[in-house]
């Protein structure tokens, strides 16, 4: 059955502050949205609030994943049920070795299928992710490193993404995964997410400032994001537009003052 | 040896108890602990290896090991000593056999080199009442094929256990010396002596753990001493007692002389610890390098003081020391305290101390991969004593500690 992701006028706070002003937006297994907007628009708080970040407080509207009610679960439970957050700022956490971490996301998701499962076999974890490594242009000696400890920013980025290759969700949020990128860097990444959309015909929601990446995965709906709200959607076009005309017609269109 | 303790009594009646006003026991307050109710372990009769944990003995007396120890309540309970270290001249016995068997060897070590009677109250009641513990010699140009093992295991915590390591010039060894007791209700002391002396050119790995019930008072005396291109690879592990109070000293006598201190901890609960560390440069060209790292939860305390001392011509030398702890509940305390003393000019010490929270972002980040938030937070903590855990160069060390450390986590 292919998964979707229901998003309902969903509201949300960061402490006091109301971000997220009621957004809708449906997308469904094998679809690519980009969403695009200027900083503060509240696109990164979207992210944070699907995956379920402490600190971002959904206040009204609801989400629904698989027919469930995603609002209403943990963290690793969103992720287990398929859906993954490529972080603009991924987390460094010192001292769990990228291999370590990896080899405990994939059995915390085996056991979540199946609660006798008693974890992937060595061997083939080694193989697996040699494999997704030579994919991204990963050195193999990442997986020996401290996870995202020292890291570069597209050591960051191609780690986020090997990652998604590996635990292989069903929806993908990617958030900014262009910024800080070299075009060669951003090929490759991109390479590695739409191999996942067309071998499994996994659902992306890519966060964006930029229209580049956009030229590498290639999206079928664009929304535009403006304090809080999706306040234009459309096909391909509407990027390309946005990359003509910039922000500042949408601001004037929909009264919306820009940020001091 | 029976002058030896009265004298070693003398001067335990001459020397008062510490109190907070001595400034070694400024944060560790004897005031809860019943010194007269505590006697010395008396040896009952029904003290057998059956009464020792089948994990235990299943782990040290190892096929690895080329030679294991194991003493109840201070009375040997089980030993062995491979032909191969036998015919290299290694001598490994319990303390009271290296008295009777080799008396000449610990009139001229046993608390003459390492630690003195006179440098504590600790020090001079062990000196009289010091009973059981192990005694490991290495002559000279002489590779132990194989590490040993010694578990001093006490029913009822009450234990003046003394261990003795000589290594003569040129030679190496890997000794495990691990100190446990079961749970028990009264309180109960452990006041122990260790004493590591490394020759020149001789290297020494030494790993101490320590795991006594809480009803368990610790007092102890460590010193390990290393001579000219000697190294010491010094361990200890802290997970057990009610309150654990060490003075650990590495001297590092003549040029080339190389030490390194891991320590690791995790209290929880009321435990109390204070370890008071010194890396002493006698010389110049020496190497110290210091890494304590522990956790603590509920109303748990740590204390580290430590010390790195040179003396004016102790030139070209290197200091380390470092401690960090990580606070997994806010009603735990833990004072850290490095200290440096530098008459010396041409040296780099540098020193570093750390108190932190678990990091929620990390949690998140983990958690976002579907990990649950448990054991998330297990592997933040495990990523914290990664580092350390490395140092350890005997895999068996590092895995029990390890296991521990999960296991405190719950």
């Amino acid at each position: 059955m292919s998964a979707a992701l229901e998003i309902k006028n969903l509201h949300a706070n960061v402490g006091e502050t109301h971000i997220l002003k009621g957004i809708d937006l449906l997308i469904k297994q094998g679809e690519v949205h980009a969403m695009m907007g200027p900083n503060g628009s509240g696109k990164s708080t979207l992210a944070y609030t699907l995956a379920g970040h402490p600190a971002y407080e959904p206040t009204a509207g609801q989400v629904i994943f698989n027919g469930e009610d995603l609002l209403e679960m943990e963290a690793d439970e969103r992720a287990r049920a398929g859906l993954f957050l490529a972080f603009q700022y991924p987390s460094a956490v010192p001292g769990v070795t990228l291999a370590k971490f990896l080899r405990q996301a994939i059995n915390s998701k085996r056991k979540g299928e199946n609660p006798e499962d008693a974890g992937i076999p060595i061997p083939m974890f080694r193989r697996v992710l040699k494999e997704k490594m030579d994919l991204l242009g990963i050195d193999h000696k990442f997986a020996g490193r401290y996870l995202n400890e020292g890291f570069s920013g597209g050591e960051k980025k191609r780690a986020e993404i090997l990652q998604m290759a590996t635990l292989e969700p069903k929806i993908a949020i990617m958030d900014e995964t262009d910024s800080g990128l070299d075009i060669d860097a951003l090929r490759v990444v991109s390479e590695g997410a739409n191999r996942l959309k067309e071998s499994y015909g996994m659902g992306m929601l890519v966060i964006t400032h930029y229209h580049r990446i956009l030229n590498y995965i290639k999206p079928d709906y664009v929304h535009i994001m403006l304090d809080g709200r999706i306040v234009e959607s459309g096909g391909p076009e509407l990027a390309l537009v946005m990359e003509e005309r910039g922000y500042d017609w949408i601001r004037e269109k929909h009264g919306v003052a820009e940020e001091a | 040896m029976l002058e030896f303790r009265l004298k070693a009594f003398d001067v335990y009646e001459s020397l008062p108890m510490p109190t907070t006003q001595d400034e070694a026991w400024r944060r560790t307050n004897l005031r809860r602990f019943k010194m007269d109710a505590v006697s010395p372990s008396i040896n009952g009769d029904a003290a057998t290896s059956a009464t020792l944990p089948a994990s235990l003995t299943e782990q040290f007396a190892a096929e690895t090991a080329g030679g294991h120890l194991v003493q109840v309540d201070g009375v040997t309970t089980s030993y062995a000593l491979s032909d191969e270290l036998k015919a290299q001249g290694v001598i490994f016995c319990d303390m009271s056999t290296a008295v009777s068997n080799h008396p000449d060897l610990v009139q001229k070590y046993f608390m003459t080199q390492g630690v003195k009677v006179d440098e504590g109250k600790f020090a001079a009641l062990h000196g009289a009442f010091w009973r059981g513990g192990t005694f490991l010699y290495v002559p000279k140009n002489v590779k132990a094929a194989a590490p040993v093992h010694s578990v001093l295991w006490s029913e009822n915590g009450r234990t003046f256990a003394h261990t003795l390591v000589v290594l003569e010039e040129g030679a190496e060894a890997d000794f495990l010396d691990f100190y446990a007791s079961n749970e028990g209700e009264d309180q109960a002391i452990h006041n122990g002596v260790i004493e590591l002396l490394v020759g020149d050119n001789a290297s020494l790995i030494y790993s101490g753990l320590q795991d006594f019930g809480t009803n368990v008072w610790q007092f102890n005396h460590e010193r390990g001493r290393v001579g000219r291109d000697g190294k010491l690879d010094w361990v200890t592990s802290w997970m057990g007692t009610r309150l654990s109070k060490a003075f650990q000293t590495l001297e590092l006598d003549k040029p080339g002389s190389w030490g390194r201190m891991s320590g690791v901890f995790f209290t929880n609960g009321r435990q109390h610890l204070d370890l008071d560390t010194q890396q002493n440069h006698n010389a110049g060209d020496t190497v110290s390098d210091l890494l304590y790292k522990g956790a603590l939860k509920e109303n748990s305390r740590i204390v580290w003081q430590g010390m790195i001392k040179a003396q004016k011509d102790s030139q070209k030398i290197d200091g380390f020391q470092a401690n960090r702890n990580l606070m997994l509940d806010k009603t735990a305390r833990a004072d850290s305290i490095p200290g440096l003393e530098i008459e010396a000019d041409d040296v780099a010490c540098t020193h570093a101390s750390t108190i932190g929270k678990m990091d929620q972002e990390e949690v998140f980040y983990l958690m976002a991969r579907g990990i649950p938030r448990n054991r998330a937070e297990q592997m933040v903590v495990e990523g914290f004593f990664d580092p350390l855990l490395r140092r350890i160069p005997v895999e068996g060390v590092r895995d029990r500690i390890f296991s521990r450390i999960l296991e405190k986590m719950g």
